[in-house]
């Protein structure tokens, strides 16, 4: 069986009884992708540190290379390391660019406005403009009480 | 909104009508998201499961298209009954084998299904006919922007949306097409289709996707990827390469039409011949020669008018829809093959038989006109 991923081509040789126990047959089981992906990820997994547990949802790495999937999301950040290598393999690169919802959105956008105010207001009191620097901080000030509500 | 109303409708998927609708049967997109901080369906405990099914059910039920829904706990469907809404495509084979802590909310015309604590916590879909792959996913794009405010889903800053599986995170979108392509595999060209489409990171699958087998000559090409690539991005794409299959499958019927057209019309006439005779037939025989008889509707072989019968029955002729009239218990195999051969025959009574002068007189090229 062959699965082309992102340009790289994996090939996997199973035998019938290999086949049927990974569930290649099996309607309910693995997908052929999942499965191959899956023990790429297994092994990846493995050089991660033995054992970290999530202290989330408990989950283990031999949890991981027993079902090919995570505990919680928190598992992401624990096993995060050892998860970025095979994310790569698997798809094409390793940052999300699509959707995010709509309150991050607008956090990030409030985060970006503060880190600019700072700099200004750095710069402001560099210059010895405590006028114009004032002002800054009450605009940082503004946001961020804002944001907390 | 009760099962019985759900089985008793056909889905707008199937009555309706959408661009490249001869070669392209539905359009799907699914989201996978997740509670944060909770776990996973495969991972979490009954207590847990039954808590976010709790949450995510009542968001779901708050949305506006879901005013008419239907809305069934996993454990109060019959085996029956589960595998009609797999037939349907409402939800999957992996969703149907769960019990108590799952659910299922479809909406009224059966365009919206919500399957609550699948692989993941919320596996949301949009499905209709035709080429309209930007349609299902702005529709539910749009009902997961609404239940964004409700529920804390889980969203990585580098990742994206987090999912139970590593192959879905980012995304978490599974946009597909499901191609009617009797012309590639009549002329041997289904294997190099399949070959190219991988090639490019794309997926091609049978019937009822991952792992089934392609029956009726139907295969589902979705995207693989789910990081790296924004929404938009990928669904363009799959796009491009389904324009793609459906030209190839336009010149293979016309390259049949010219080259092997007695083997063609021996295909559709035998396939006539079977469906309208035959008093014991398997689904897998059946979607089989039902695919030819679309086919030459498609050429002009048949009326146009019998189109939607046609269609129906590739629906109507499954084991579960077979048995939904009736209310006995589970029928084997031979009883079903026959009520479906009975079926099939009741239904071609008012199909003519195919109108062979048509290739014959015309010029190849003109039998087609899609859209």
């Amino acid at each position: 069986m062959t699965q082309i991923v992102g340009g790289k081509m994996q090939k996997v040789n199973l035998c019938e009884a290999c086949s049927k126990e990974k569930g290649v047959n099996d309607p309910t089981g693995f997908a052929l992708a999942d499965l191959l992906l899956g023990m790429g990820a297994a092994q990846d997994i493995e050089r991660s540190p033995s054992g970290v547990s999530c202290s989330v949802c408990g989950f283990t790495q031999a949890d991981f290379k027993k079902t090919g999937r995570l505990g919680c999301s928190a598992c992401y950040d624990v096993f995060g390391e050892s998860l970025e290598a095979m994310l790569k393999n698997m798809h094409k690169g390793s940052e999300h660019v699509g959707k995010a919802p709509a309150s991050l959105i607008k956090t990030r956008e409030l985060d970006a406005q503060i880190r600019d105010l700072q700099s200004s207001l750095e710069r402001a009191v560099a210059d010895e403009e405590y006028e114009k620097a004032a002002d800054l901080r009450d605009q940082i000030r503004r946001i961020e009480s804002g944001q907390r509500v | 909104m009760k099962l019985s109303k759900i089985s008793a409708r056909t889905g707008e998927w199937i009555s309706g009508d959408g661009p490249h609708r001869q070669i392209v049967v539905t359009s799907r997109v699914r989201l996978a998201r997740n509670l944060k901080s909770k776990p996973f369906p495969g991972w979490a405990k009954k207590a847990e499961r039954v808590e976010v099914l709790k949450a995510v059910k009542s968001a779901v039920l708050q949305l506006p298209a879901m005013g008419d829904a239907f809305c069934e706990n996993l454990e109060a469907l019959s085996p029956l009954e589960k595998q009609m809404l797999v037939e349907r495509h409402l939800i999957s084979r992996e969703h149907a084998a769960k019990g108590v802590g799952s659910a299922i909310v479809v909406n009224a015309s059966q365009s919206l299904s919500f399957m609550i604590n699948e692989e993941d916590h919320l596996r949301m879909q949009a499905i209709c006919c035709g080429l309209q792959l930007g349609k299902v996913f702005a529709m539910i794009n749009q009902a997961d922007s609404e239940l964004e405010p409700m529920l804390d889903f889980a969203f990585h800053s580098k990742l994206g949306y987090l999912t139970a599986c590593p192959t879905n995170v980012g995304t978490g979108m599974r946009a597909s097409a499901m191609l009617h392509l009797p012309g590639l595999v009549m002329s041997d060209q289904m294997n190099k289709i399949i070959n190219s489409v991988n090639k490019i990171g794309l997926a091609v699958r049978g019937l009822h996707g991952e792992g089934t087998e392609a029956m009726g000559n139907l295969f589902q090409v979705s995207n693989q990827i789910t990081l790296g690539e924004g929404e938009e991005e990928i669904i363009e794409r799959l796009k491009k390469v389904i324009e793609t299959v459906i030209e190839h499958e336009h010149n293979a019927r016309l390259l049949l039409l010219q080259r092997k057209p007695v083997a063609l019309l021996d295909q559709i006439g035998r396939g006539y011949g079977i469906l309208s005779h035959a008093h014991s037939i398997s689904s897998k025989e059946a979607l089989n020669q039902l695919s030819v008889i679309k086919l030459g509707i498609d050429l002009g072989l048949f009326p146009e008018t019998h189109r939607f019968l046609v269609d129906e029955l590739f629906i109507e002729t499954q084991p579960a829809h077979l048995q939904k009239g009736v209310q006995a218990q589970k029928m084997s195999a031979e009883e079903r093959d026959a009520l479906r051969a009975t079926l099939i025959r009741a239904k071609l009574k008012g199909v003519p038989e195919p109108d062979t002068s048509k290739i014959a007189t015309k010029p190849s090229g003109s039998q087609e006109n899609d859209e």
